[in-house]
C-alpha cells in the first residue's frame, strides 16, 4: 500500500509558528444572551475549493457562507486566481443562504424520537454553477442542490393581462387550482385542432422580463432506512459517484444517484450483542485512492480497509494501534482511548485521529504506532473522575489538518482550540480562544513546550509537561466546549464553532 | 392582449402555462410542445419558440427532462431536416445541467437529431457543438460530449476526424473520473465508426489508458468495452490486444473488476475464436469460478450455461464441469442459488449420457439444499431437463423437495413454489400429480397467509386450464366446494374467490349445476363480509350463465341481499343488480 509516495518537501527548518488573528464572527452572542439549544452549531465543513463553508446546527438547519475576498464575480474568478494576491488578503466570508435540512421525526415502529440535529455535512462536486452537499442527522442522509434561479416576472400573456407582474400569472391561476391542467375544459388540442400552415399569428409566447436571481435549495435525494444505529460519519469517494455512511456498527456504501439501495461493506455487529466490545466512531475515504477507507473505533484503533479485496470488508488491510503502556491501565483507559474523529491529510499519506486526551498523527505506511502524539488534555488526567460523573469524558472533539499538512488543530473546553505544528522539528503549539481576541488566554497556557529528547521512540510528545498551569482547574468551563472546527483547504484559516457562534481566524 | 378567439383558448392557456408557477402545468405544456409548435407555425417555432426554450434552462429538472425528450422528435415542427440545426442550442444547454438523467436524455435527443441531419449541417453546426462541450468548463459538459462522437465522426472531413480522435483521447485522460467513465462507456460506440487503421492505433491506445486507470469505476467500464471492441477487430488483432487485457482483468486486484469480467467473458469467446478460447479464456473463466470473492463466483456461476454453449461439450465436461461440482457445494448460498438458476440449461449442451452421469447428481444435491432459493431455482427450470433425460430420474428426489418447500415456514417460499405448480403438473403429468400434489393444492387454500390463499385459488384455476374441466370435476371441484363449510370465514371467502376464478374455465353448465348453488347458499352466511363477497361473485357469474338462470336464481338472491341490514352488503348487492340491468339492456 503506497498512500502517496511523495514526501512532504520540508523547508530547511521547521516553519515559523503562525500568528493567529481574528477574522470574522457570525452569530456572536451578546453578553448575557442565552443560547437556544437549536442554534448550537453541530457541524462545519469547507468545500474543496475553500470558496464555500457550510455549518449545520441542532435545529436541523444548514447555513452556507461564501467567500467574498477572491470571487467578486464568477466570471473573473479565474483571472483573479492567476493574479498575485496582496499579502494581507485572507479568506473572508459572507452569509449566502440557509435551509431546513432535517425535521424532528418519530419512528413509530421503534418508538424512537429522531432528532433533527445535523451530525455531518460533506460537500460534493460542484457542477454547472450549482452547489451540492450531503447532510445527515442520526438516521437519514440528504443530498442538497443549491442553485441560483431566475425570479420569473412574466408579461405578454395570451389571456388576461397580468395585473400584478411578478406574483404569478393571473391568467392561469384559475386553472392551477384543479389538479388536471387547464386543458381539461377545452379538450385536447391535439385532436380538436387543425392549424393553418403558417401558424396562428395572434398567439404569443410569454416574455420573461426580470433577470434577478435568488438562491434555491432543493433536496434531490433522501438516503434513508439503512442505519439501525446513529450515523456518525459520511464521506465522499474520490470517484465522485459514491459515498459511505457509518453508524456504530456498520458502514454502508451508496451511489449518489441511487437512494433506494446501499451496500453494507463493514459490519462489526456480533451475533450476540452481549459480546459487543467495540463500536465504529468515525469513517473516512482516502482522498485519492477510491478503494481505501479508514474507520476508527471506540478502543482507539484505526482500521484501513481495501474495497478491492472483498465485497464485505470485515477483515481490515491494516490496523493502526498504539501499544498500551504497561501498568498504566485504569478504569478510564478504554474510555479516553476512544477515537472521536479521524481525518486524512490532503496527500493521503497521513491520518490524524483525536481521542479524549490527545491528537495523533499516523503514517499509513507505519502501523506500529503514531508518528507524533500531541497532548491536548493531559492536564485533565487528575480530574477524569469528575469528567466521567458529568459525562464530559464522552465529548466528541473533532480534529483537522491544514491544507499543506504542516499543522493540525483540535478543540477543547472553555471555547479553546489548539494548533500544533507537525512538520519535523516543529515545536509549535498554540492555544487560542474562540473570541474576538483569540490570544487573550495564551498566557495561561503552555506555548513553548519542551521537546522529548528520546531518540528511541519517534513519537514526539509536546505540550504535556506544563499541566500545572491550570492547577485548580476552575477556569475550565466544561459547558463551553469547542467540538467542531475546520481548516481551510488551501490557506491558513480556521473556522470553529463556539455554541451558536461561528468564529474565523487567519494567520 | 386578451383578444383570443374562443376556439384558441385551450392552446393559449397551454402557451401561457409554459411559465406557470405550478410545475405540473409547466410539465403538461412542455409535453404538448408539438401542439404549441404547430399552432405557432414552423417559422415562429424556429424564431421564437426554440430561443424561448433555450432561455428556459433553469427550470426544474422534471421540466428539463421532458423538454430534452420532446426536442428529440422536433424536426418536423421546425420545418424538416434542413432546419434541424436550430434545435441544437437548447439541447446544448441541457447537456450541461447538473442532473444526470436530463443530460443523458439531451444527449440521446442530440444523437437522434444528428442522425438525421445533412452532412454539411453536421460539419457546420453539430461538430462545433461537440467541440464546445468537450472543452467545457464544467465536467457535466465534457461527460455529455463523449456520447456524441459516434454521430459526428462519420461525416467529418479527414482533418476534423483526426481532431476528434485527439479530443476523445483527451477525454479519456480527463481529471474528473466522471468524464473518464463516460469516455469508457462510449468508447465501443465511437470505435465502431472509426476506420480500421485508426482503430488499431488511436482507439487501442485510449483503451489501454482506460484499462490502466487508477479508479476502479473506470476500469470496470473499460471491461464492458472489451467485448464491443473485440467484435470490431480482426480475430488476430483481438487476440493480440484484447485477450491479454481481459486475462489481466480476470486477475485484477479489485473484485468488482473481476466481477465484470465474469459477467462479460463469454461474449469475448466468439471474437477471439476457438483456439485462444481454449488456451486462455477457459483457464481465466475457471479461475473466476474459483475466485475468493463470493460475488465473483456468483457472477461466474450465473454464466456457466452461456459459456458452455460456446464451447464444445468435451471441453465443457473436461474443464467446466469439475468447477460446477465444486460450486454446487459452495459455502455461499447465493453462489449455489445462481448456479441452480442456470445449471438445468447445461443438460441440452452435454447431451443425455453426460447429463445422467455428471449433472444428475448435482441436480439431486441442489434439490436437497438447505437454502430454499436453490431448490426453487432447480424446480423452476425443470422443463429443460425433462426434454433431455425425462423426468423419471428426478421425480424420486423431486417430490420430497416440493413437499418441503410447500410447507416452508417462510410464506414467500411457499408462494414461489405455488407459482411453479402448473409447470410441474405439465411436466410430471396427471398421474403423478393426482397422487402426490393434489392434496398440497388443497392445503394451500387453508394457509394462514392471505397471499398464499390468493395464489392457491389462482393455482386451482391454472390447473383446471392445464388438465381440463373433466379432470377438475373429479379432482378439484368437489374438494374445493367442501371447504365452503369451514368454520373460519376467511377460508370460506377464499373458496368464493376460487369459485369466481373457476367459473369461466369450467363453462356454464358446471357453473350452474355445481358452483352457483354453493354461492347462493353462502348468501345466508352470518358474516357480512361473506355476503358482500357473494354479491361480487354473483356479479362476475352473470356474463357466464344463461339469462334465465340470472332471472330465476341470481337476481332474487341479490334482491334479498340488497335489503340486508349491513350497509356494505346492500352496496355491493345494488352494484351487482345494476350491472345485471345493464347486461340485460345490452343483450336485448
Amino acid at each position: 500500500m503506497n498512500g502517496g509516495d511523495e514526501v512532504v518537501t520540508a523547508p530547511a527548518g521547521p516553519p515559523q509558528p503562525l500568528d493567529w488573528k481574528f477574522s470574522q464572527v457570525f452569530g456572536e452572542r451578546t453578553a448575557g444572551e442565552e443560547v437556544q439549544e437549536v442554534d448550537i452549531i453541530s457541524a462545519i465543513e469547507f468545500d474543496k475549493t475553500g470558496d464555500h463553508l457550510a455549518t449545520g446546527d441542532r435545529g436541523g438547519r444548514v447555513v452556507l457562507f461564501e467567500r467574498t475576498d477572491t470571487k467578486d464575480h464568477d466570471a473573473l474568478r479565474r483571472d483573479l486566481e492567476r493574479m498575485d494576491h496582496p499579502i494581507n488578503r485572507h479568506p473572508e466570508f459572507r452569509y449566502k443562504t440557509e435551509f431546513q435540512s432535517h425535521e424532528p421525526e418519530f419512528d413509530y415502529l421503534k418508538s424512537l424520537e429522531i432528532e433533527e440535529k445535523i451530525n455531518k455535512i460533506r460537500w460534493c462536486q460542484t457542477a454547472n454553477g450549482a452547489l451540492f452537499l450531503l447532510s445527515t442527522n442520526d438516521k437519514t442522509i440528504k443530498f442538497w442542490k443549491v442553485q441560483e434561479k431566475k425570479v420569473k416576472k412574466i408579461s405578454e400573456m395570451n389571456l388576461d393581462p397580468p395585473k400584478a407582474v411578478g406574483n404569478g400569472c393571473v391568467a392561469s391561476s384559475s386553472n392551477s387550482n384543479s389538479p388536471t391542467p387547464g386543458l381539461a375544459n377545452g379538450g385536447s388540442p391535439d385532436n380538436d385542432f387543425s392549424f393553418p400552415p403558417g401558424g396562428l399569428p395572434s398567439l404569443r409566447l410569454p416574455v420573461v422580463t426580470s433577470q434577478e436571481t435568488n438562491l434555491v435549495a432543493r433536496c434531490r435525494r433522501v438516503y434513508a432506512h439503512a442505519h439501525d444505529y446513529h450515523i456518525n460519519s459520511i464521506s465522499n469517494n474520490s470517484d465522485g459517484e459514491t459515498f459511505i455512511s457509518a453508524d456504530d456498527l456498520r458502514i454502508n456504501l451508496w451511489n449518489l444517484e441511487i437512494s433506494n439501495q446501499s451496500f453494507n461493506i463493514v459490519d462489526v455487529k456480533p451475533a450476540n450483542m452481549e459480546d459487543l466490545t467495540e463500536v465504529i466512531t468515525s469513517a473516512e475515504f482516502h482522498p485519492t485512492h477510491c478503494n481505501m477507507l479508514a474507520y476508527s473505533s471506540s478502543k482507539g484503533s484505526i482500521r484501513l480497509i481495501d474495497l478491492r479485496q472483498s465485497a464485505l470488508c470485515d477483515s481490515h488491510a491494516k490496523l493502526f494501534e498504539e501499544p498500551e503502556a504497561p501498568g498504566s491501565r485504569s478504569f478510564f483507559t478504554e474510555i479516553i482511548a476512544s477515537i472521536s474523529d479521524i481525518k486524512f491529510a490532503k496527500d493521503g499519506r497521513y491520518m490524524l485521529s483525536r481521542d479524549y486526551m490527545t491528537l495523533k498523527l499516523w503514517d499509513i505506511n507505519m502501523d506500529s504506532g503514531p508518528v507524533s502524539t500531541f497532548q491536548v488534555h493531559e492536564y485533565l488526567r487528575p480530574k477524569l473522575c469528575d469528567l466521567y460523573e458529568n459525562d464530559s469524558i464522552f465529548d466528541k472533539f473533532e480534529c483537522c489538518l491544514s491544507g499543506d499538512g504542516l499543522r493540525v488543530a483540535t478543540g477543547s473546553y472553555s471555547n479553546l482550540f489548539r494548533v500544533f505544528g507537525c512538520a519535523p522539528g516543529s515545536t509549535e503549539a498554540t492555544t487560542l480562544e474562540a473570541s474576538k481576541n483569540p490570544v487573550r488566554r495564551q498566557v495561561q497556557m503552555p506555548s513553548r513546550p519542551s521537546r522529548s529528547l528520546s531518540s528511541i521512540t519517534r513519537v514526539v510528545r509536546r505540550g504535556a509537561e506544563t499541566s500545572g498551569v491550570d492547577a485548580n482547574g476552575n477556569s475550565f468551563d466544561f459547558t463551553t466546549k469547542l467540538l467542531h472546527l475546520a481548516w481551510h483547504p488551501t490557506e491558513n484559516s480556521i473556522a470553529c464553532a463556539a455554541a451558536n457562534s461561528l468564529y474565523m481566524y487567519y494567520a | 392582449m386578451a383578444m383570443i378567439d374562443e376556439p384558441l383558448y385551450p392552446i393559449a392557456v397551454l402557451i401561457d402555462e409554459l411559465k406557470n408557477e405550478d410545475i405540473q402545468l409547466r410539465l403538461n405544456s412542455i409535453r404538448k410542445l408539438s401542439t404549441i409548435a404547430r399552432a405557432l407555425g414552423e417559422e415562429r417555432t424556429r424564431k421564437e419558440l426554440i430561443p424561448f426554450l433555450s432561455e428556459n434552462n433553469d427550470d426544474d429538472d422534471e421540466v428539463l427532462l421532458a423538454m430534452a425528450e420532446e426536442l428529440g422528435v422536433f424536426i418536423p415542427y421546425v420545418g424538416g431536416v434542413e432546419h434541424a440545426n436550430v434545435l441544437l442550442p437548447p439541447l446544448e444547454t441541457l447537456c450541461i445541467v447538473e442532473e444526470t438523467c436530463v443530460r443523458d436524455k439531451a444527449v440521446e435527443s442530440l444523437c437522434r437529431i444528428g442522425a438525421q441531419m445533412r452532412e454539411q449541417d453536421l460539419v457546420e453546426f453539430f461538430i462545433p457543438l461537440l467541440k464546445r462541450l468537450a472543452a467545457g468548463e464544467w465536467f457535466t459538459a465534457r461527460v455529455s460530449s463523449c456520447g456524441l462522437f459516434h454521430i459526428a465522426y462519420p461525416s467529418a472531413p479527414e482533418a476534423l476526424k483526426t481532431e476528434l480522435r485527439t479530443l476523445y483521447g483527451q477525454l479519456c485522460q480527463d481529471d474528473m473520473p466522471m468524464v473518464r467513465r463516460s469516455a469508457a462507456t462510449n468508447l465501443g460506440k465511437f470505435a465502431a465508426t472509426v476506420e480500421a487503421p485508426h482503430l488499431k492505433v488511436d482507439i487501442m491506445s485510449m483503451f489501454d489508458d482506460l484499462t490502466q486507470d487508477d479508479q476502479d469505476s473506470v476500469r470496470l467500464l473499460a471491461v464492458e468495452g472489451c467485448a464491443a471492441l473485440g467484435k470490431l477487430l480482426e480475430p488476430q488483432d483481438c487476440v493480440a490486444h484484447i485477450l491479454p487485457v481481459i486475462v489481466n482483468f480476470s486477475q485484477d486486484k479489485s473484485w468488482r473488476v473481476r466481477y465484470m469480467v465474469a459477467n462479460q467473458l463469454y461474449e469475448l469467446c466468439e471474437a477471439v475464436g476457438p483456439e485462444p478460447t481454449r488456451s486462455d479464456l477457459v483457464p481465466a473463466y475457471v479461475r473466476l469460478l474459483r475466485d475468493n470473492e463470493a460475488e465473483v463466483r456468483i457472477a461466474a456461476a450465473g454464466k456457466v450455461t452461456k459459456f458452455c454453449r460456446i464451447l464444445n461439450s468435451e471441453l465443457a465436461i473436461q474443464n467446466i464441469l469439475p468447477c460446477v461440482k465444486e460450486l454446487s457445494t459452495d459455502s455461499s448460498q447465493h453462489v449455489r442459488s445462481a448456479l441452480a438458476s442456470v445449471i438445468m440449461g447445461m443438460a441440452p449442451i452435454l447431451g443425455k449420457d453426460a447429463t445422467i452421469e455428471q449433472l444428475l447428481p448435482i441436480f439431486l444435491s441442489l434439490l436437497k439444499d438447505e437454502f430454499p432459493d436453490v431448490r426453487l431455482n432447480i424446480i423452476s427450470k425443470l422443463d429443460q431437463v425433462n426434454q433431455v433425460i425425462g423426468i423419471d430420474l428426478l421425480s424420486q428426489s423431486l417430490l420430497p423437495a416440493i413437499v418441503e418447500l410447500a410447507e416452508d415456514r417462510h410464506w414467500r417460499v411457499r408462494l414461489a413454489i405455488i407459482e411453479y405448480i402448473p409447470l410441474l403438473a405439465s411436466q410430471l403429468g396427471v398421474g403423478f400429480f393426482d397422487d402426490k400434489l393434489g392434496a398440497l393444492c388443497m392445503q394451500w387454500l387453508k394457509d394462514k397467509v392471505y397471499s398464499i390463499r390468493d395464489a392457491a385459488a389462482n393455482n386451482v384455476k391454472r390447473l383446471t386450464e392445464e388438465f381440463g374441466p373433466d379432470w377438475a370435476m373429479q379432482h378439484i371441484v368437489p374438494q374445493v366446494l367442501d371447504m365452503i363449510n369451514n368454520p373460519h370465514y376467511l377460508y370460506r371467502m377464499t373458496i368464493l374467490h376460487a369459485v369466481s376464478l373457476l367459473a369461466p374455465v369450467m363453462g356454464k353448465d358446471i357453473t350452474c349445476s355445481k358452483l352457483l348453488p354453493v354461492v347462493i347458499n353462502a348468501s345466508k352466511d352470518s358474516v357480512p363480509n361473506i355476503k358482500f363477497n357473494v354479491a361480487k361473485v354473483l356479479q362476475s357469474l352473470i356474463p357466464i350463465v344463461d339469462q334465465s338462470v340470472v332471472e330465476k336464481t341470481i337476481r332474487p338472491c341479490l334482491v334479498e341481499l340488497s335489503e340486508d341490514p349491513d350497509v356494505d352488503v346492500r352496496y355491493f348487492a345494488t352494484q351487482a343488480l345494476q350491472s345485471s340491468d345493464q347486461q340485460m339492456m345490452m343483450s336485448s
